[in-house]
């Protein structure tokens, strides 16, 4: 899966109407179709989060955010991300330079191979790390010896994360400085710049946009991770459940307004996400449109 | 050409970045992936087929792969459909429904799970309308199927949205003065045209599906050679301290994994030469 989460040109102008569009009723019946399949997938869900966390009045829904259980698997997913995005945003831009800005031997197999955690089924993506670092595992022994726990404790849930969420950000710089080139940064070497002043002051400004978006998608993922944190875990009330699996947990012990409650939380986050992820395309639409139109001394748009 | 591994850059930084990038992806994924195939060579070939092709893996196999399928084809149908629409046409509310058609790739996998058994459960919101009818969604394949579809919607849609937003319009006007019908015209002039982006949408689609766990399991039940989908199947076994089991399923899993990546770039390779 080479192919990125390429920040799409933002849609903001709709295609002119042309002598070969189909006649109104199918436009409209199409459309109807397309809204009743996109709001029965896109919005009950939404609305059935919001329902279901309200269910039993406001102060139900606040009661669920002090238990002690739910406030730890806030700090712990909390703590996993500040731990998973930060190396995972430096990889990307490492990764994305040296892949990006150099011509070597093996470039389509490197970028296959980092492309590999999000092919991975996210359980067995936990299941390789348990079978690395569990008792029964290569490092078991070694591990148990030397006390440090790692399966069904916290560093395993992070490093766990850390894998599922290891392409977010490489995927996305690499073809956005591919497509970049050397010129900029060769012609800043020519004028005296240094290396890192040239990554600074010449590369990052190109890639910003593209970087947060990735930084976005990567933070929602590592947040909302499932399956590879369930298997690496343990579920240790208060010690090693984040929130997504506080959720299971309060789910399947019936207390489905907590449930929702918490589950509330990861929805705001995922709609903080898309609306990051819009500002963030339209803002890189209009600095492209700027730089056409200054490059063409045309119209900007 | 000259023979080396690397043409000479006058850009700095290649052995560092090189040093850290191989470094990073060997600690976090190689040397992880390759501790579960070794440990796969520890079991006996028999042991291994025995496990892979025990009744309870193969019924999750084929629900598993089964319901990818369909909830890609699904997907392929009418994700097709909403980036038509999309792109073409433009209707109140359109720029929400664009921004939202990525929810599922933001949502966390749990929170869609019980959100979706929520709705489709007996006295869910459209639960409580199918049930009279027969039509039992909650803790049955179909469930699974629904989950999957939703899953999959933005890998369908997004990686059709491009393609027709650069279509030519030449093509079509071209064909419209030839005399086609406008279906003549969809049909067999634009259609072709979407083959590759339609061909990789439902791979992504489809690969997504079959590992997917947390949208899933709430609505599946989870029931033994009934509604178990392989993953849990993995987690199963691996309560139950079978690890020699469990890695042989995720072997098994892996190889899948790998083999629709490489489809995948295959499959976007042919779009690559088509559409560039």
């Amino acid at each position: 899966m080479a192919e990125p989460i390429v920040l799409r040109r933002a849609i903001a102008s709709i295609t002119p109407a042309r002598a070969t569009t189909e006649p109104a009723i199918v436009r409209w019946t199409l459309i109807g179709t397309a809204s009743v399949f996109l709001g029965l997938f896109l919005v009950v869900p939404l609305a059935a989060v919001v329902a279901e966390a309200f269910g039993k009045g406001v102060s139900a829904y606040v009661a669920a955010f002090r238990e002690p259980d739910a406030l730890a698997a806030i700090r712990l997913t909390l703590l996993t991300a500040a731990f998973a995005v930060p190396l995972n945003l430096v990889f990307g831009v490492v990764a994305a330079w040296a892949i990006a800005k150099f011509e070597f031997v093996g470039k389509n197999l490197l970028i296959t191979l980092i492309d590999l955690p999000f092919s991975v089924s996210p359980v067995v993506s936990g299941l390789i790390y348990v079978l690395l670092f569990g008792l029964q595992g290569w490092l078991g022994p070694w591990l148990a010896e030397h006390d440090i726990k790692i399966i069904f404790a916290v560093p395993g849930i992070v490093l766990a994360t850390i894998f599922v969420t290891f392409p977010f950000v490489a995927r996305e710089l690499i073809p956005l400085m591919q497509a970049q080139g050397t010129e900029e940064e060769q012609a800043a070497l020519v004028l005296g710049a240094g290396g890192w002043q040239t990554f600074w002051r010449v590369t990052v400004p190109n890639i910003k946009w593209g970087l947060l978006y990735g930084v976005i998608l990567l933070n929602a993922r590592a947040m909302g991770e499932f399956g590879a944190v369930s298997v690496v875990s343990g579920h240790i009330r208060g010690l090693t459940n984040t929130i997504p699996l506080h959720v299971e947990i309060l789910y399947n012990e019936y207390q489905s307004v907590a449930a929702f409650a918490m589950a509330s939380l990861l929805a705001m986050l995922a709609l903080v996400t898309l609306v990051a992820k819009s500002l963030v395309e339209w803002k890189s639409q209009r600095d492209l449109a700027i730089g056409e139109g200054t490059a063409a001394r045309g119209d900007v748009r | 050409m000259p023979l080396s591994l690397k043409r000479r850059s006058v850009l700095p930084g290649f052995g560092l970045t090189m040093g850290f990038t191989l470094l990073y992806l060997s600690l976090i994924v190689l040397i992880p992936l390759s501790a579960t195939f070794l440990k796969t060579a520890t079991m006996s070939w028999g042991q291994f087929w025995n496990t892979v092709t025990a009744p309870r893996a193969l019924a999750s196999y084929r629900l598993s792969f089964g319901a990818s399928m369909i909830a890609a084809a699904i997907n392929a149908v009418f994700g097709l459909l909403a980036a038509w629409v999309l792109v073409r046409y433009s209707f109140p509310g359109r720029r929400i429904v664009d921004a939202l058609v990525d929810l599922p790739f933001a949502l966390p996998t749990a929170v869609a799970g019980i959100t979706l058994t929520a709705v489709f459960a007996g006295n869910g919101w459209i639960g409580r309308y199918l049930e009279p009818l027969g039509i039992k969604v909650a803790f049955t394949p179909l469930g699974v199927v629904i989950a999957l579809t939703f899953i999959g919607l933005p890998f369908m849609v997004r990686t059709v949205q491009p393609v027709l937003q650069d279509l030519e319009a030449e093509l079509e006007e071209a064909a419209a003065s030839l005399g086609a019908s406008r279906w003549q015209t969809v049909a067999r002039v634009i259609l072709p045209e979407l083959s590759p982006a339609l061909l990789t949408g439902f791979a992504l689609a489809f690969a997504r599906a079959v590992g997917e766990y947390g949208s899933v399991i709430f609505i599946s039940g989870n029931m033994p050679m009934r509604t178990e989908i392989t993953p849990l199947l993995i987690i199963t076994k691996l309560e139950q301290y079978d690890y020699a089991g469990a890695t042989a399923i995720g072997v098994v899993m892996l190889v899948l994994s790998f083999a629709l990546l490489l489809i995948i770039n295959l499959l976007q390779w042919w779009s690559h030469k088509r559409y560039a």
